[in-house]
């Protein structure tokens, strides 16, 4: 059975966002998500400084099988994407919710935060 | 949406072993166990066992079988020596490819025909089509067989812990009929779609399970490992093996696809003789090409060639390389462009240089 922590928020793609006091979050992708891309080989992250609306593609996530777009789970800035991913994309399939986290971000309208899912409302739709 | 998938005699194994299963050419296989890239190298370094039991089998067989086959298929038939394989292409009047085959001469008069999945039914029908006045009939065998690959430097010490088989007398493309595990007319062949050494096995379809079962345990402390349909397409990019739809197919020639060695015009007839020879004299309008990408994105089926600004062709495959740990592919390319030093392929809106290769990532 996937990895569905407690203490994050989801989205019915697939990403998890830990949401942090100060209104910046981590946005990752989920082990269900690895599981089902298989080995990922790439990880295609945006600039620092680049905004992105709610259900926006910010990225892409390439496994041996097929490339799969990242959707941003609320709108955001991004602060910071994790240059880590370059040199060893695998460590999504190994750490989805801790050293493979893709992007930090600023949530630009925390009002969005309420349509995501909570652990139980994600793993009711696995 | 609600066609009806077929399963192999190995499917309970396959969920048993904790395979991922999709859909495949009508059959529901598995994808992966563990992940590709550990598949991959386990058939590389140790030793990998693959279901293909969706593959399909016809049996040739008559009186006038060995010309009936040399006047379908590309290669020459009737020089195969009993016991020995040979592939072979069978193509369409306009040179287009209806398959590509192993046939195998079991007897003077008798042989048997490895199928593509997809392609069983079409090339079935396709060869009754054909016999005419021929005294030869085509028996459709796919029911009855399964089919393990067992592929890597140590397949042949796994196998041989279950058979008494003589496998060291078995020459490349050779085959023998014996017993394995037990099971008795088991077809053991040194043939493989990986590019390391192994064999593949044909047995009858009641025989699958109790010889895959076998073959694991006796290959576990050897390494072997369970490998699903995405390591077989990763390790035969790797080798430069094509896969019907992609490399070849009904649009494809098997000139054009680089398989002109397959292609005998010293035979004085054969389907699709004079469309071939014309593209031999003349050079086919696009050809096939080996890639592989300085860059960590990987080229799909579909993803589009240029040379400068105009696009010269379009990927047939893509995966990445785990042995030179490279995204490679190969593409089909207009005349006059398949050796350029200067192709792109577009990747996502991204230009990344096509380094075009000469031989296989794999020998």
């Amino acid at each position: 059975m996937s990895n569905v922590p407690a203490d994050l928020l989801y989205t019915k793609d697939h990403e998890w966002i830990k949401v942090a006091a100060d209104g910046t979050a981590t946005i990752g992708i989920t082990d269900h998500a690895q599981a089902a891309l298989g080995d990922v080989t790439f990880v295609d992250l945006p600039k620092v400084g680049a905004t992105f609306n709610h259900g926006d593609v910010f990225g892409t996530v390439e496994s041996v099988k097929a490339a799969s777009d990242l959707y941003s789970p609320v709108s955001v800035e991004i602060l910071a994407a994790n240059a880590d991913l370059n040199n060893s994309p695998d460590l999504v399939n190994r750490e989805p919710y801790g050293s493979a986290w893709m992007i930090k971000v600023k949530v630009k309208n925390p009002a969005e935060l309420a349509g995501l899912l909570d652990a139980a409302g994600y793993s009711a739709i696995l | 949406m609600s066609e009806t998938l077929a399963r192999t005699p190995l499917f309970a194994l396959h969920v048993e072993l904790g395979g991922r299963i999709v859909p495949f050419a009508g059959w529901e296989m598995p994808v992966q166990y563990t992940g590709i890239i550990e598949e991959h190298m386990a058939v590389r370094k140790t030793a990998g066992l693959f279901d293909v039991s969706h593959m399909g089998e016809a049996r040739v067989r008559g009186r006038d079988a060995a010309a009936f086959l040399d006047r379908i298929m590309t290669n020459e038939m009737s020089t195969i020596r009993i016991g020995m394989a040979r592939y072979t292409v069978m193509c369409q009047p306009d040179g287009g490819c209806v398959d590509d085959l192993i046939v195998y001469r079991l007897g003077e008069s008798e042989f048997l025909i490895c199928l593509n999945a997809s392609n069983a039914p079409k090339d079935i029908a396709w060869m009754r089509s054909l016999i005419g006045t021929a005294q030869v009939e085509v028996i459709d065998e796919c029911a009855a067989w399964a089919q393990l690959a067992i592929q890597g430097p140590v397949a042949e010490k796994i196998l041989s812990e279950i058979t008494a088989a003589p496998l060291a007398t078995i020459k490349r493309f050779g085959f023998l009929v014996g017993e394995v595990a037990g099971e008795a007319g088991c077809i053991i062949s040194r043939t493989g779609y990986t590019g390391s050494p192994g064999f593949e096995v044909y047995l009858p379809a009641a025989s699958a399970d109790k010889v895959a079962r076998a073959l694991l345990a006796a290959g576990k402390p050897h390494g072997l490992v369970p490998a699903g349909l995405g390591a077989r397409d990763s390790l035969r990019l790797e080798a430069n093996y094509p896969l019907y739809g992609h490399e070849i197919s009904e649009r494809i020639s098997p000139i054009q696809a680089g398989l002109a060695w397959t292609v005998k015009f010293a035979k004085p007839e054969f389907v699709g003789r004079e469309a071939l020879r014309r593209q031999v004299e003349g050079g086919p309008s696009s050809s096939v090409v080996l890639f592989s990408l300085d860059d960590r994105r990987i080229a799909r089926q579909g993803a589009v060639v240029f040379a400068g600004e105009t696009a010269v062709g379009e990927v047939l495959s893509g995966t990445l390389s785990p042995v030179i740990n490279k995204p490679i592919g190969t593409a089909l390319i207009a005349a006059g462009h398949a050796h350029s030093t200067e192709l792109t392929v577009d990747i996502r809106g991204n230009r990344i240089p096509l380094r075009v290769a000469n031989e296989a990532f794999v020998k």
